[in-house]
């Protein structure tokens, strides 16, 4: 392969016909530049969709009531349905296997003071689990546990943005703070990848809240992280199981969204992949287009350099050259230009892609890049068409007679 | 050197076929300076393309070096030729992006000879055709007597056995075509079989053998006074 003769001739070949060589160079380059940008941008794309699920967890399920919208078994619409703990511990035993974490969420407005410092801030009640559902990050002390809920402690763990609030740079793990008229111990701060508002929040013991409001055991939403064992198909029919069981044990009519609903984050993957899915199909229809339309728009060229230089190759012939010693000459040419081209629009993309990198974010494109799978596969492609773009017209002109080659003009 | 018996060749014309060559017998010996000589159409063209491996030809016996050249490929007749004959052609034929020192190297890379090596080789022959200071220069920077004189070097640079020239001088001016003409005439006195096609009687008069060909056939084959030549 490695023919220093002839790779010497390719250069000359080469240097001596610059603008065929840019032509046929460029062709190439701006259509793999339009495929990397394209895939790049569509990686993007997949990218800032997957970031906005990060936040809960991909096995989050939400259980909430409200009011009833249709009348069932000889109850009015307008009915408030109330979750309790009744529903909480029913679920639990009902469907243990099929539950990795449970919580149950009592959401209020108090106001929290610190000294001087006080603004309302969201409370919320909820169970030790709740910790790995919403995926709080402790900073520093800890979270809930079972013996803060079973003593109705009144302990609470603060975000990090509320603590900055009331405290500044100040510690302040184990100081108490005034919420709502009651005095609370900090046992821990955390943080939350969902942004700010999550962080502006405190997480008290469900049941803390439930004995000091009302003294009641109702909750204002159940949720929870089903088995990640459970494929797709499997989670979603197990919240649409759970959703008709609930209805029913709380007489909602089957089909009243209104009152009773589950929203399974499975069902929202599902859309998202399906969405995704299309999308890079879409990217490969349009890509392999583009791919294509470069190698022809490089077939068209060679063809055109061949027929420029079939007096040429009849000269080489009458000389003594084979037929094999042309095409190769011919195809190595044409492999080096598709190459190197398709390189230079590869690096171009990849490093325009760099540069875009979190700019466009506000555009939904999140660190645009392509994989060097696919790298790998547009080079091959590249080597591949090359040899095709080259070899089939080469091959053609090599078997002319040399005589008719010579008269070629 | 050259022994051609009942050489016959047609060109399909449509439906019809035009038959060139009627029948040819010919004997070329080594270190003759033949010339063939005739009017357009007369087929001396086709019978240089044949000689030279060029062309094939359909019926006939055509022995180059004493061997029987028959259902020759491509490839075969490339290493044939790139042994045996060396070519000058009436347009030159020149690589008009290498120099002319790389156009007269170019047969000795398929011949597979180094490239310092061809390049010494290549100036050698260069110089005996007066051309050496002009080794760097491209062909659109040389004249057409020049451009000739590069095309000559390039046929002898292997070292053939024949040299075919086609209508040689058909593109120069009369001076040059004596310079030309010279050149030939020495390469001959050196040993070299020389076979050149014409239609000028100046210059088929300075080869030693006129083979005159009309309507395909040979209608007259003598030597010439070659004392008057040199």
């Amino acid at each position: 392969m490695f023919d220093l003769d002839r790779w010497r001739e390719i250069f000359q070949s080469i240097q001596k016909n610059k603008l065929r060589s840019v032509m046929s160079g460029f062709t190439v380059a701006f259509a793999i530049l339009l495929f990397t940008l394209l895939f790049g941008i569509v990686s993007g794309l997949s990218n800032s969709f997957k970031s906005a699920f990060k936040d809960d967890a991909q096995n989050f399920m939400k259980i909430r009531s409200w009011k009833t919208s249709k009348p069932y078994k000889g109850l009015q619409t307008g009915r408030k349905i109330r979750l309790s703990n009744n529903e909480y511990n029913y679920v639990t035993t009902e469907y243990d296997k099929k539950i990795q974490f449970q919580s149950a969420r009592i959401n209020k407005n108090l106001t929290i003071k610190y000294k001087n410092n006080a603004d309302r801030y969201g409370v919320i009640g909820v169970h030790p689990e709740h910790q790995f559902l919403e995926k709080t990050i402790i900073d520093e002390g800890r979270f809930l546990n079972e013996i803060d809920l079973k003593e109705h402690q009144k302990v609470i763990v603060i975000g990090r943005l509320l603590k900055k609030d009331l405290f500044g740079e100040k510690i302040a793990l184990g100081k108490r703070l005034n919420v709502s008229g009651s005095s609370f111990l900090i046992v821990g701060v955390f943080s939350d990848d969902g942004g700010d508002r999550e962080e502006r929040v405190a997480y008290v013991p469900i049941t803390t809240i439930q004995k000091m409001y009302g003294n009641n055991d109702y909750v204002s939403q159940i949720i929870l992280g089903f088995n990640p064992d459970l494929n797709t198909d499997e989670a979603i029919a197990f919240g649409n199981k759970l959703e008709k069981d609930l209805r029913n044990k709380m007489s909602v009519h089957p089909n009243d969204q209104s009152a009773l609903s589950v929203r399974n984050m499975a069902k929202a993957n599902q859309k998202v992949n399906s969405f995704m899915f299309v999308l890079y199909l879409i990217v490969i229809v349009v890509g392999s287009g583009t791919l294509v339309a470069g190698i022809i728009g490089i077939s068209n060229i060679m063809i055109f350099v061949i027929k420029e230089r079939t007096k040429e190759f009849g000269i080489r012939k009458a000389l003594g050259a084979t037929p094999k010693s042309i095409v190769a000459m011919v195809v190595q040419e044409s492999v080096l230009i598709t190459t190197l081209a398709g390189y230079l629009g590869l690096s171009l993309g990849t490093f325009i892609l760099t540069q875009i990198g979190d700019s466009l974010e506000d555009y939904f494109i999140k660190d645009p890049s392509v994989s060097p799978v696919i790298v790998f596969g547009a080079t091959v492609v590249l080597i591949f068409s090359g040899l095709i773009a080259g070899y089939i017209p080469a091959k053609k002109a090599a078997n002319i007679k040399p005589i008719e080659a010579l008269r070629a003009d | 050197m050259i022994r051609i018996e009942n050489l016959h060749k047609s060109y399909p014309i449509g439906k019809d076929s035009l038959h060139v060559l009627k029948g040819l017998d010919l004997h070329i010996k080594e270190g003759e300076f033949v010339s063939i000589m005739g009017s357009s159409g007369s087929g001396k063209s086709t019978l240089l393309n044949i000689v030279g491996l060029l062309d094939s030809h359909d019926e006939g016996k055509y022995y180059l070096n004493g061997e029987l050249i028959e259902n020759l490929n491509e490839k075969k007749a490339a290493l044939l030729r790139n042994k045996f004959l060396g070519f000058v052609f009436q347009s030159f034929n020149l690589i008009s992006y290498k120099t002319a020192l790389e156009n007269v190297a170019l047969p000795l890379t398929y011949k597979g000879v180094a490239r310092k090596e061809r390049l010494k080789i290549a100036q050698e022959y260069l110089e005996k055709v007066e051309l050496g200071p002009w080794a760097n220069h491209l062909p659109n920077e040389l004249s057409g007597g020049q451009k000739q004189r590069v095309a000559i070097a390039r046929a002898l640079v292997t070292n053939p056995k024949v040299v075919l020239a086609d209508e040689p001088t058909g593109a120069l001016d009369s001076t040059t075509t004596d310079n030309v003409m010279d050149l030939l005439r020495d390469i001959n006195n050196e040993g070299m079989t020389v076979f050149v096609i014409t239609h000028e009687e100046e210059v088929a008069e300075q080869t030693k053998r006129v083979v005159r060909l009309k309507d395909g056939v040979i209608i007259s084959d003598e030597l010439t006074n070659t004392t008057k030549a040199i």
